[in-house]
């Protein structure tokens, strides 16, 4: 049976909104998420800006009691346990508000995060431990810090009763989750699968990538400036945090049960460039890249031309230039034909393992609202972009796109791209 | 400290953990934290490492095995009070 897979709920808690509405007015308005951290100019940082969801501690009372939020002190469960709650209502379902009854066999989750639990674990764990009280630590930290304790806690929270679990593929995280939920439905493991990616906010993680060198250093007055993708005056990413989480959801189910349908996901692929032909731990191998983006296209039956838009993944480091000539190159088209591409960490910095969640939300939310936000901060364009300026908007489109790509790629050279196309019901068309 | 206020005291540490909330309001010695209460039992380790904090005394293992109740509860603490 050739099942197809439609996007029927979405949740979104990011650096620069929570919510659909507020997410997607900040994308339209070019709002930033960036914000000056006086911890990390305490700490000695290079980049003493970043990304975090805001209210948080507020979101939490409101959404759960207080014996749910004893085991939520890590940012990663709480992240990812509001997004997956957002999205499940948003999908029309109701949250239990007991553990009583049947599990839900019928829907699983498959939630990345890039680093489980570190806050915890370096911030509360690992000190208390080396003092000798380990015993005097409680029963939470082991669900906080293992890496599937975020799947795990929303599992609990929704019933789930398919595959539960947590992948993690470094920036790839939140896009390459989206791929495996499809492929679950698409071999009819699961009627619905909750799909995304988390990550906390933790100092831990950014000063990991601080020391190495790779965040931007140099705006910390300025910090919505701070992150500038395709700009000539990139000098590295700004660390974010955050929660993007996508119902997935086979569309006979959809239909059945009269869903909301914003999109079908028309193609997927997940690929690794092996660290070979230019590729690294930390660089792509632009034949990788370029690999992965086909195979999603072939997949999708769909050819370059077809695509209306793309969220890159643009992180605002040198391989951005690479980046686009990796797509004009996949996708076949002169860079006068290319379409409008952006980057949605612009606004809210990289969010690591949710980047892909969250971008892949900003993704359907333009398909579903008719609309390309624009990026922040490259009004100096790279001059290997050039070509593409046309291509790059600074405000956002009001268009109607009806295939939009979405690739991310990730550390390990590993990369994903899903292939989103705009659902007409049949009545539509 | 007399029996009753230490029963009332047990009620206040374990009120955050308990999902049977609406069970709390007539719970006596005979209910039952895991069965009644709907505490999940992992968090019975930090439910005595609370009454250790609250009452000032060390619980052993053998003894944090023995609070099944809240009249077991009551029992240990007062036992580790003398």
């Amino acid at each position: 049976m050739d099942r197809r897979v439609v996007v029927t709920g979405l949740g979104v808690l990011a650096p620069n909104g929570h919510g659909l509405d507020e997410f997607e007015r900040a994308l339209r308005e070019g709002v930033s998420g960036i914000r000056f951290y006086e911890k990390l100019r305490e700490l000695k940082f290079g980049c003493q800006v970043g990304g975090a969801p805001q209210g948080v501690e507020e979101i939490k009372e409101r959404y759960f009691s207080e014996e749910q939020r004893f085991s939520m002190k890590s940012t990663v469960i709480s992240f990812g346990a509001i997004a997956a709650v957002d999205c499940w209502r948003d999908a029309g379902f109701e949250v239990p508000t007991d553990a009583s009854g049947e599990a839900d066999f019928d829907t699983g989750a498959i939630i990345g995060t890039g680093v489980a639990g570190i806050d915890l674990m370096c911030g509360y764990a690992g000190p208390t431990i080396d003092a000798g009280r380990a015993r005097r630590m409680g029963s939470t930290i082991v669900e906080q810090v293992m890496c599937s304790g975020v799947s795990a806690r929303i599992g609990g929270l929704l019933g789930l009763g398919g595959q539960v679990s947590t992948n993690s593929s470094a920036c790839t995280t939140g896009t390459e989750a989206v791929v495996e939920a499809y492929w679950n439905i698409r071999a009819g493991r699961a009627k619905r699968m909750l799909a995304g990616g988390v990550e906390g906010e933790s100092h831990y993680t950014w000063g990991s990538f601080d020391a190495m060198r790779v965040l931007a250093a140099n705006r910390n007055d300025e910090p919505e400036q701070a992150s500038r993708p395709m700009s000539a005056s990139a000098s590295g990413f700004v660390p974010g945090s955050g929660a993007g989480i996508l119902m997935l959801e086979e569309l006979e189910s959809a239909l059945a049960r009269g869903a909301r349908i914003y999109a079908e996901i028309r193609g997927t692929n997940v690929n690794s460039g092996g660290q070979r032909q230019g590729g690294s731990m930390t660089a792509p191998n632009p034949f990788g890249v370029q690999r992965c983006i086909r195979a999603a296209l072939d997949s999708a039956g769909i050819r370059g031309e077809d695509v209306d838009a793309i969220n890159g993944h643009l992180t605002a480091t040198m391989a951005d230039p690479r980046e686009i000539a990796s797509w004009q190159a996949a996708l076949g088209v002169a860079p006068e034909n290319f379409p409008p591409i952006n980057s949605t960490k612009s606004m809210i910095g990289h969010t690591l393992g949710a980047a892909g969640g969250i971008e892949c939300v900003a993704s359907v939310l333009e398909l579903d609202r008719g609309f390309v936000h624009g990026s922040l901060n490259c009004e100096d364009l790279h001059p290997e972009l050039e070509p593409y300026a046309a291509s790059i908007p600074h405000e956002t489109r009001e268009m109607q796109p009806r295939v939009v790509a979405k690739a991310s790629f990730g550390f390990g050279d590993v990369n994903a791209c899903v292939i989103f196309g705009k659902w007409n019901s049949p009545d539509d068309n | 400290m007399e029996h009753q206020e230490t029963f009332d005291k047990v009620i206040g540490i374990i009120k955050p953990f308990v999902k049977n909330t609406d069970k709390l309001a007539g719970a006596d010695e005979n209910t039952r934290l895991l069965e009644d209460l709907g505490v999940n039992s992992a968090r019975l380790v930090d439910i005595v490492l609370a009454f250790e904090d609250e009452f000032d005394i060390a619980i052993d293992d053998e003894a944090a095995d023995r609070v099944r109740t809240l009249g077991d509860a009551v029992t240990v603490i007062r036992e580790q009070q003398q």
